[in-house]
């Protein structure tokens, strides 16, 4: 009796996530795929169905027929699909790259700082990584806007003498990017170079190796799994990141969060917005790739 | 130990300078009487004070702490069997299709994520509304707690669980009498990411949510796009408050524990 109960709860155990995600994650996800391939019609739901598992076997052949590549074509054909997929890269990209430069001295510091401040530090990390994402994002705006308060005190210090325009420029954008995942580097950063043995460093430098030559020679061949892990956690959101855009972003900037969004929203159009959605994930399996291999490989040398 | 460089202590001063002045700027703002952002008119609670008068913002934010819980809730017990299932049984069919499930949608971008749910809820009939919210919620967060309870399961000694099944303990006992203690740290902080993420998001609950159902960040998503409003600022300034005390209460009561344990420690090993 005990053994059929223990049978059963570890049955239960592995069978109720398995299902769950299978329901609401896999099949939402095949669905996506489904009316990406599907044409567009004026009605609720505002696309024809492609196929319908209840009429039978003749007739999911006779819809295979009926899958449509054009939304696809749509994207590939419209410059303005095309743009939007490569300033994503670019944007995401050159605010990883700026993430890393802030991030890794910081994170640098906080693993060489004494013991006690590193909890106080560490809290500090994480703490605005609990606050509201939106919240965070909307602050910027009240100090970017013309007439906000980094012009005042640039003002004020009779830096500039007409206001800067940043808010719908990319540079909001880099700023928001940076600010809001931040903690996301740092954490893997300071997790890989608080383990680092810096006694390598002095044994470098007492070989007559530079401070600098050290730096490069030891630190950051040693923290590469934490740079892997922190740019790709700062990359892969920032590419399909809508709130940002919308918010710090002009009503030029093109980025496919933001693009699929529209197509979604305002313009209805389901299918197209599914294919967007696809092609989105495509360029991101690269990278996700690199990252779950980072990732296993850390979990190896941890054991 | 040692001393920080200076090139250290500009570093750290300089990060945490900005990750916490537009923080700092909001709250103080939230508090000025002028009804101009920008325009520091004087300390005053007027926003405060008319929040409570906003029927809106309120449903809203009732809505999205019903939603919060159960689907934290929910989330927890199904990521916590998700990470017991990903670190207790190595081998059973389709493994590899479930550790792929739990962590894609970690990375997933949001768009994709409340797009697909949508078009689910759509194909299968159901009414958007409080409910779609609550499964979407579940479905992304419970990835996040597996993950958070899965690392505390790797570290766990798993000889304390051999002997207490060789000492009679029924599995399910064992894992309820043994395990469950261990690993509780990592549920409840698991519990807390599912709550706050749940909080937080806006573009999921976008995409499922219907009429009347209106979170939270969607409402002040709508009034920020027609202009900043103080009021928002002090809406922003209550969530602050309410989050920062739950990390740092439930980081102390961690800390304590620390303390505790390890004083047990050094008891049973002079003892």
């Amino acid at each position: 009796m005990n053994r059929l109960v223990s049978a059963i709860a570890a049955r239960l155990t592995i069978i109720a996530p398995y299902l769950w995600l299978l329901v609401f994650f896999l099949v939402p996800f095949l669905i996506v795929f489904k009316i990406s391939l599907s044409t567009t019609v004026t009605a609720m739901p505002p696309y024809t169905p492609v196929f319908d598992l209840a009429e039978g076997w003749a007739a999911l052949v006779e819809g295979l027929r009926d899958f449509t590549h054009e939304n696809y074509l749509w994207l590939w054909d419209d410059p303005l699909y095309v743009n939007a997929y490569l300033n994503s890269v670019r944007l995401a990209a050159i605010s990883t790259a700026l993430t890393l430069l802030i991030g890794y001295p910081m994170a640098y510091a906080m693993a060489r700082a004494p013991s006690s401040l590193r909890a106080v530090l560490l809290m500090l990390v994480i703490l605005p990584f609990w606050t509201s994402f939106l919240i965070r994002v909307y602050a910027w705006i009240g100090i970017l806007r013309p007439e906000g308060l980094l012009n005042q005190f640039l003002f004020f210090l009779g830096v500039i003498d007409r206001p800067l325009v940043i808010m719908g420029t990319d540079t909001a954008i880099y700023i928001g990017i940076v600010y809001s995942y931040l903690p996301f580097m740092v954490l893997p950063l300071y997790a890989t170079l608080e383990k680092m043995d810096f006694s390598l460093i002095e044994a470098a430098q007492d070989l007559g190796c530079t401070a600098a030559g050290a730096f490069w020679k030891i630190t950051v061949p040693l923290s590469v799994p934490g740079i892997i892990a922190g740019c790709m956690l700062v990359f892969i959101p920032a590419v399909g990141e809508f709130v940002i855009p919308d918010l710090l972003g002009g009503s030029q900037t093109l980025m496919i969060g933001r693009t699929l969004w529209n197509e979604f929203f305002a313009n209805r159009d389901w299918p197209v917005a599914s294919a967007v959605a696809i092609v989105l994930l495509l360029v991101l399996v690269v990278p996700i790739m690199f990252f779950q291999q980072a990732q296993a490989r850390a979990q190896e040398r941890g054991r | 130990m040692e001393r920080l460089s200076r090139f250290n202590i500009v570093s750290l001063v300089f990060g945490f300078a900005f990750l916490y002045i537009p923080i700092l700027i909001l709250v103080i703002y939230s508090f000025n009487a002028s009804r101009l952002v920008t325009v520091w008119g004087g300390f005053s609670t007027r926003w405060y004070v008319s929040l409570l008068s906003n029927q809106q913002l309120l449903d809203a934010a009732w809505v999205t702490l019903r939603v919060a819980f159960a689907s934290a809730t929910i989330a927890t017990v199904l990521g916590t069997m998700a990470a017991l299932a990903l670190t207790r049984y190595t081998r059973f069919r389709g493994r590899i299709l479930f550790t792929g499930m739990v962590f894609a949608p970690l990375v997933m971008p949001e768009v994709i994520t409340g797009l697909s749910l949508l078009l689910l809820f759509v194909a299968i009939g159901l009414d958007r509304g409080f409910m779609t919210i609550t499964l979407a919620h579940i479905t992304f967060s419970m990835c996040f707690v597996a993950v958070v309870v899965q690392s505390r399961l790797l570290a766990f000694d798993r000889s304390l669980e051999e002997a207490a099944m060789d000492l009679g303990a029924t599995p399910v006992r064992t894992f309820f009498a043994v395990t469950l203690p261990v690993i509780l740290p990592a549920i409840v902080a698991g519990w807390m990411l599912a709550f706050t993420l749940s909080l937080d998001d806006l573009v999921i609950a976008s995409f499922t949510s219907g009429p009347g159902a209106t979170t939270l960040p969607m409402r002040i998503y709508s009034q920020v796009r027609l202009g900043v409003t103080p009021e928002i600022n002090a809406v922003s300034t209550l969530l602050i408050a309410v989050v920062a005390t739950g990390v740092i209460i439930a980081s102390l009561i961690n800390k304590r524990r620390d303390v505790q344990r390890r004083r047990d420690e050094q008891a049973a090993t002079q003892g």
